[in-house]
């Protein structure tokens, strides 16, 4: 009964303990350790003194304080993870305790309020992107993607796959992580290179793509069917309140990230990634899945269902190795597409679509400064700027700016730009000017 | 508690269910810039099927529904493998703060100082507690760290030269993520029994370990919540054979401040941040699965790692990725807001703190072993760590399931315990009850788990028949998976 360390987490009082040990039957706790080998047991640990909760706030708060806040400064920043307004009803909800700190809903009787919420999540996620079949999310939308490309390989009994170079790079890296090993061939293409064979899979695109544009997700589709292959679209689900939904034009796997959808950006993460297909392939899905079903008596409930895919039960036959997923976040993004409705989404969607194109339009005015604007895109685009990405990025945070992103390895000195609601006509318009400013040496 | 008791059939509208034209939860300011032409009206979309809704009525939705869950704040879980331990309120606090949540992950590095720093001094925590000299926070689960892992012992052994090196070992107790991972990494799985003491079969053992081997990959504490004191020797024959030796942190929770892991010869061992260091775990995520790694997979880790400088006195941080990288595992830098609060809890009890944890944990699990063990069968009598695995076999001869026991615990408000987990245990019971629960809980759960054995004998319907308390009884599962109804349809 040595170093007893009293915390507000531990509940047993020194004499609880000692009536515990006493019907173990053991005279101290380290004795309960016996099976460590004993030249390895208890080594010393060096680790910062422990702080009391009012330590731990002004500690953490300290750290928080280093970081620059976009909601404090004027931010273009989006290249996947996006600024846009988050109801407070979201937040409230997803802090309830019932919520936050239940555990999986392998007890439907006890866990009928995340799985029903989980099955509005699904519903929601197949309205948005025009599929018939949701699961309850993976980790984030790069996985997802990368889990459709080894499901389309799965369903076509094919090994290749084929990824539009417009696809966000951060989502092909991570394409290399989980498809390589499987000896899956990555071939990255531009649209007008593509071709599709008897050996290809399916085609990986993003909708919008990394750099704002519309991709033909009609064409896309009718280039793969041809050849037996399968289209999966990774989609951003804020665009998809005012363009057409990808299972519209025939899309067979849509995945994505809600992040845009009442998540904060939170330095990347926990973010959600959603997954959905066409109804014939829902035996091939990753991840969990809630299905509706009824008791004894009849009275509707849900559950997790079609657990046969899964790694409790496969194990190395499993259609994949995920089990925790991001089920709390899932349910955040439903609580705020059902605040949204489908008047507010599209007012998100449209607002962002404006003020990205009235920021396109007083950059492009900027001397100096090209907009690629090649046809439809949503609420990002590529600048060329007269001078280094890197010196846009330093003379924009002198100013209380956070700039676009460096694509530089792409387009020469440029940089993608995003708008969302969240940015004022004012900061646009001062953007602008700071890029004037810029562009003269100062 | 008798089947008199059940509730009134509870609603279970929906939100289209509620839903009325008109209505909305959002109000957004209008445009305030001059308006710019849409795009070709081909490529817009006609409808938007989604509900419409006042604030108040998603509030009233999602707040009833919330009522329908067990949870850590409201019931006792001792839900074995899970570790279900308090989760400490500040943590959440902190992570909500602006400077934390409101963060892109591209900013300039210069901007999020901060947050790289926390990254780093978590990095630091970690590899103390597991000995290791090196750690990344990048993988989002427990499974996503076992899938680098897997893919780290793959690389080292190509890049060795040894690309034949294709059969992970798997203990016959393991979970089924271990199998699941070691084949998306593309290697063959190859089980190994366990003796009759719960331990490896270390005879089994050295007769597959050959120079196919990639490498094993072991929970410590095994899942069936016992130490293996033959650790050190299974790590040896591991190693003779030329194989690497994967750790499963499931169920660190037992070891925190008592051994380390490096010291027994592990190559690489993920950590379950939403068990061990308490972060929510939100009816199934997020969590994070971060990786402590030994000298010779270091080259190999996921990206990115944040690393420390010093510069003319200034400290900073950079992201960065290792030389023989696997590659990076999302978007991200990992699951950000669920570090800062893994950080938090691991600064609030410091040394003395973890090692309160675990002998506490510890404590309880083995004085509920010794209460129970008259009216459950105990398959391994000797002590656990911080989980005891019963069998249900005694009550199975009366004609009830450890299935029906766990559904009757519900009635008393207790979560069920894992169930026939691990797989080798008939009808398994396995019950974690974590350090955060009082001696006042674990009695009152002893005396629900001597009243259910009793019922087991007299009255073993009321078993099978439960939970009678809940807003719908068992359910048809079957059903669900033949017609799969995975979406709502007006």
């Amino acid at each position: 009964m040595n170093d007893v360390f009293p915390h507000s987490y531990f509940p047993h009082t020194q004499a609880q303990r000692a009536e515990m040990l006493a019907v173990v039957g053991v005279g101290s706790v380290d004795e309960l350790f016996a099976d460590i080998p004993e030249r390895f047991r208890n080594p010393e640990f060096h680790l910062p003194p422990a702080l009391t909760e009012l330590e731990l706030g002004r500690e953490l708060g300290g750290l928080a304080k280093k970081n620059a806040v976009p909601g404090e400064y004027a931010s273009f920043l989006g290249a996947g993870v996006y600024r846009h307004f988050i109801p407070s009803v979201v937040s409230a909800m997803i802090s309830r305790g019932e919520f936050l700190t239940s555990y999986t809903p392998y007890q439907p009787e006890v866990s009928q309020g995340t799985l029903q919420a989980t099955y509005e999540f699904q519903s929601l996620i197949c309205e948005l992107t025009g599929m018939e079949a949701a699961n309850a999310g993976m980790y984030d939308g790069a996985s997802a993607m990368a889990e459709a490309a080894l499901m389309a390989c799965r369903i076509t009994d094919r090994d290749s796959v084929m990824v539009l170079d417009t696809v966000n790079p951060r989502y092909r890296a991570v394409l290399d992580t989980y498809l390589l090993p499987q000896g899956i061939t990555i071939n990255t293409v531009s649209l007008s290179d593509l071709v599709v064979d008897e050996t290809t899979a399916c085609i990986l695109a993003q909708y919008p793509n990394f750099y704002g544009g519309i991709e033909a997700l009609g064409d896309l589709a009718d280039t793969a069917h041809q050849a037996g292959a399968l289209l999966s679209v990774s989609a951003n689900p804020v665009a998809l309140g005012m363009f057409k939904a990808p299972g519209d034009y025939g899309a067979d796997i849509v995945s994505g990230e809600t992040q845009p959808l009442g998540v904060s950006m939170s330095f990347g993460g926990p973010f959600v990634g959603y997954f959905t297909c066409k109804n014939e392939y829902i035996r091939q899905m990753p991840g969990r899945i809630v299905g509706r079903t009824v008791d004894h008596e009849d009275r509707i409930g849900y559950v997790l269902t079609l657990q046969t895919r899964e790694q409790h039960i496969r194990r190395e036959r499993a259609t994949s190795n995920i089990c925790t997923s991001a089920a709390l976040i899932a349910t955040g993004t439903a609580v705020c597409i059902a605040a949204l409705g489908p008047g507010g989404l599209r007012q998100m969607a449209e607002l962002s679509y404006q003020k990205a194109h009235y920021a396109a339009s007083v950059i492009g005015a900027v001397d100096g400064y090209e907009v690629i604007d090649d046809g439809t895109w949503f609420h990002e685009f590529v600048v060329k700027c007269p001078q280094s990405s890197k010196e846009t990025t330093k003379k924009l945070l002198l100013r209380n700016i956070i700039g676009g992103l460096d694509v530089s390895d792409s387009v020469p000195n440029g940089m993608l730009f995003c708008a969302t609601e969240m940015n004022t006509m004012t900061e646009i318009d001062a953007l602008a000017d700071a890029l004037g400013q810029i562009a003269k040496g100062s | 508690m008798t089947t008199e008791t059940r509730k009134p059939q509870e609603s279970h509208q929906t939100l289209w269910d509620i839903s009325v034209p008109g209505r909305s939860g959002v109000r957004l300011p209008e445009s305030d810039v001059p308006v710019q032409p849409m795009p070709d009206a081909a490529l817009l979309r006609e409808e938007l099927p989604l509900p419409e809704l006042s604030e108040l009525d998603v509030v009233r939705h999602f707040t009833r529904l919330s009522q329908k869950n067990f949870s850590i704040d409201t019931n006792f879980y001792p839900l074995g493998s899970c570790t279900m331990k308090y989760n400490p309120k500040i943590n959440d606090m902190v992570a909500s703060t602006p400077g934390f949540s409101g963060i892109h992950p591209l900013q300039p590095e210069e901007t999020v100082q901060g947050a790289l720093e926390l990254m780093s001094n978590l990095q630091d925590i970690l590899q103390e507690i597991t000995g290791m000299p090196a750690s990344t926070l990048a993988p989002l689960a427990g499974a996503h760290g076992e899938l680098s892992g897997v893919l780290m012992i793959r690389a080292y052994h190509e890049r060795n030269g040894n690309p034949e090196r294709k059969v992970m070992l798997i203990p016959d107790s393991a979970h089924g993520t271990n199998p699941a991972s070691a084949s998306m990494a593309g290697l063959d799985v190859l089980t190994v029994p366990s003796d009759d003491q719960g331990n490896m079969d270390l005879k089994a053992l050295e007769a597959v370990a050959d120079d196919k081997l990639a490498g094993l990959m072991i929970t410590l504490p095994s899942t069936l919540g016992l130490f293996d004191p033959g650790i050190v020797e299974v790590c040896e024959i591991v190693h003779k054979a030329g194989g690497l030796v994967y750790g499963d942190g499931a169920n660190m929770n037992a070891l925190l401040g008592r051994v380390k892991l490096n010291d027994l010869g592990f190559d690489v061992v993920h950590l379950n941040l939403h068990k061990t260091t308490s972060t929510p775990h939100g009816g199934g995520g997020p969590g994070a699965g971060p990786i402590c790694v030994g000298d010779r997979l270091i080259p190999f880790m996921p990206s990115p790692v944040v690393e420390r400088h010093f510069e003319g006195g200034v400290e900073t941080f950079k992201l960065t990725s290792p030389p023989n990288t696997i590659g990076t595992l999302s978007a991200g830098h990992g699951n950000f807001g669920v570090l800062v609060r893994s950080y938090a809890y691991l600064r609030a009890l410091g040394a003395a703190g973890i090692r309160q944890a675990s002998g506490d944990a510890v404590l309880n699990a083995n004085y509920l072993l010794k209460r129970l063990q008259h009216l459950y069968y105990l398959p391994y009598d000797r002590i656990c760590m911080h989980e005891v695995v019963f069998s249900g076999k005694w009550q199975k001869a009366q004609g009830v399931k450890a299935l029906d026991v766990s559904k009757r615990l519900i009635d008393y408000g207790v979560h069920p315990p894992t169930m026939y987990f691990p797989l080798i245990v008939e009808e398994a019971l396995m019950i974690e009850p974590t350090e955060t629960e009082s001696k006042e809980t674990l009695d009152a759960f002893v005396d629900v788990m001597i009243a259910i054995a009793g019922e087991s004998g007299q009255t073993p319907e009321v078993l099978m028949e439960a939970p009678h308390n809940t807003p719908v009884g068992r359910l048809d599962e079957a059903r669900a998976s033949r017609q799969p109804d995975v979406r709502y349809r007006a």
